[in-house]
């Protein structure tokens, strides 16, 4: 399988600190990766390193083969690389309808029929098209901002802890539906839900304090109960 | 009765002149951080231009085309060499837009010279209107229909084109709208040079309902302008419409019953707001 996503050594930082110290990661095409960790170990930092949103230091990042190193983020998401940010990104003052729009960078009707299986996938959103996202729960947030990133035809789409706060319930929803999308797309998924992350992934790594301690199978990890609760604190 | 209807129409007047200068000058400030003090000098070289080009051509409408084309071009000019370089650093921000008024404001003195120059306003406005014993002048009400033509049409390209919804999302999260694959800062470059150009637009109008153009007149309307955006609130079009015809109205009023407090009576107006709205009588249009 050729290599979709590669980052070696990377090293980033934000203002004068360094977030993340060597960070080593290979994501093929079709693969579904998660990546584990506990609070503050660097997976958000790393996620808005792939887009630039925090600068490298060092290292390499490499899409199919591509240097995406300092090349501005709006390159980085055109090159095919969706970001669904932990706090959803959500435009406020915009309705459903406009924020996915916004997102689409062609309004052609293989765009439109994209966005009609993308509704298909979150119902909650397809009944309330018109409404501001002002007004959304949390989990109608979340569902928006994952639709955003599939309304086009991206290559990878980055999702970060799409669980965090939202109810049990909204919880088995977007399990499901991100299931759904990692059969045909390929996905990084940063989680701290170690079941949901079971229930999207095939593969793993674990971050810790910047760096790449640990990565395989997830159905390794399930198995391994010393690994999860040294490095997730999974009782 | 009488006196009520004309200080309405001349506030009216009034506010769209504030409205042209005040709605950029918010977006600028609610889109891109941008505390933009070049206003004042786009103000005038709209209305110097506007003199220049109607003297030698006789024409009103190119004499407004030439304005608010020149002042687009210094918008992207000024957008692309000097405010791109300081985003985010609001003091550099200050100092050198501030650095660009005082330079461009001496450049019209240099230009054109250190005295005002007069206009007349176009033969076609310049007449008057007698209903019922109240007199109306002409060019105060053409000045009100730019300001509602403006306002529809800003609305229009904020709420119904694709380009005023990334505007309005970029108000709110540019890390965001670049996140999406969107160069942000061309509609940096594209808002900001549309915000000069509806400055320039305000000059030009200006320039005939005074009868003359100052090099001095710029710094002046820029306070106002920042005053009607504190007032209707940072970033919100809606509030700048609004509070430009609150401070057209309440400064044609007070010229007539207190013409002394007319400048207390504008920041009086700011500081009550401030005091107890800081984020304007509008609200702002997003939360940042």
């Amino acid at each position: 399988m050729s290599s979709l996503l590669k980052a070696s050594n990377v090293e980033s930082y934000i203002g004068l600190y360094t977030i993340l110290h060597d960070v080593n990661l290979e994501i093929n095409k079709g693969e579904a990766v998660a990546l584990l960790g506990r609070n503050g170990a660097g997976k958000t930092t790393f996620l808005k390193t792939l887009m630039n949103l925090v600068s490298t230091r060092k290292g390499s990042i490499e899409l199919e083969g591509r240097s995406i190193v300092g090349v501005p983020t709006h390159k980085i998401a055109k090159m095919g690389i969706g970001y669904v940010p932990e706090d959803y990104g959500v435009f406020d003052a915009l309705t459903i309808e406009e924020n996915l729009r916004v997102a689409m960078w062609k309004e052609d009707k293989e765009t439109l029929e994209r966005v009609d299986s993308v509704l298909d996938l979150f119902p909650d959103l397809k009944v309330a098209y018109k409404r501001m996202a002002s007004t959304l729960s949390g989990g109608q947030r979340q569902m928006l901002s994952i639709s955003r990133a599939l309304v086009n035809e991206n290559r990878i789409i980055l999702i970060d802890e799409p669980s965090k706060g939202l109810a049990p319930v909204v919880i088995e929803k977007l399990a499901h539906a991100l299931k759904a999308i990692s059969k045909d797309a390929t996905v990084l998924l940063v989680e701290q839900n170690f079941a949901m992350a079971c229930a999207v992934a095939d593969k793993y790594y674990i971050i810790s304090e910047g760096r790449t301690v640990n990565n395989g199978d997830i159905k390794d990890l399930m198995q391994n109960k010393e690994l999860q609760h040294k490095h997730l604190g999974v009782m | 009765m009488d006196i009520f209807i004309t200080l309405v129409i001349n506030g009216l007047a009034q506010g769209a002149l504030l409205f042209l200068l005040a709605s950029g000058l918010s977006i600028i400030l609610g889109l891109m951080g941008v505390v933009n003090f070049t206003h004042g000098t786009l103000f005038i070289w709209g209305g110097y231009v506007y003199i220049w080009i109607f003297t030698l051509t006789d024409s009103f409408l190119l004499g407004i085309l030439a304005a608010v084309g020149v002042t687009f071009l210094m918008g992207v000019f000024f957008e692309k060499f000097f405010v791109s370089r300081v985003y985010g650093n609001v003091p550099a921000q200050i100092l050198i837009t501030l650095g660009l008024q005082v330079i461009f404001t001496d450049l019209v003195r240099l230009i054109w010279g250190a005295t005002p120059l007069t206009i007349g306003r176009p033969d076609f406005l310049a007449d008057t209107w007698i209903v019922g014993g109240i007199v109306i002048v002409q060019y105060r009400v053409f000045l009100i229909a730019v300001g509602v033509i403006v306002a529809f049409g800003i609305h229009l390209l904020l709420n119904k084109t694709k380009i005023g919804m990334i505007v309005r999302a970029g108000v709110q999260r540019p890390d965001m709208v670049r996140a999406l694959g969107i160069n942000i800062n061309t509609y940096f470059t594209f808002v900001f040079a549309g915000g000069a150009a509806l400055a320039g637009l305000g000059g030009a109008l200006y320039a005939p309902l005074v009868g003359s153009m100052a090099s001095t007149a710029g710094m002046h309307n820029q306070v106002l302008a920042f005053i009607v955006v504190v007032v209707g609130g940072m970033g919100s079009f809606m509030g700048s419409a609004g509070g430009s015809v609150l401070l057209g109205l309440m400064g044609s009023g007070i010229a007539w019953f207190a013409p002394g407090f007319a400048s207390v009576a504008n920041v009086g107006l700011m500081a009550i707001v401030l005091a107890f709205k800081p984020s304007g009588l509008f609200g702002l249009a997003v939360k940042k």
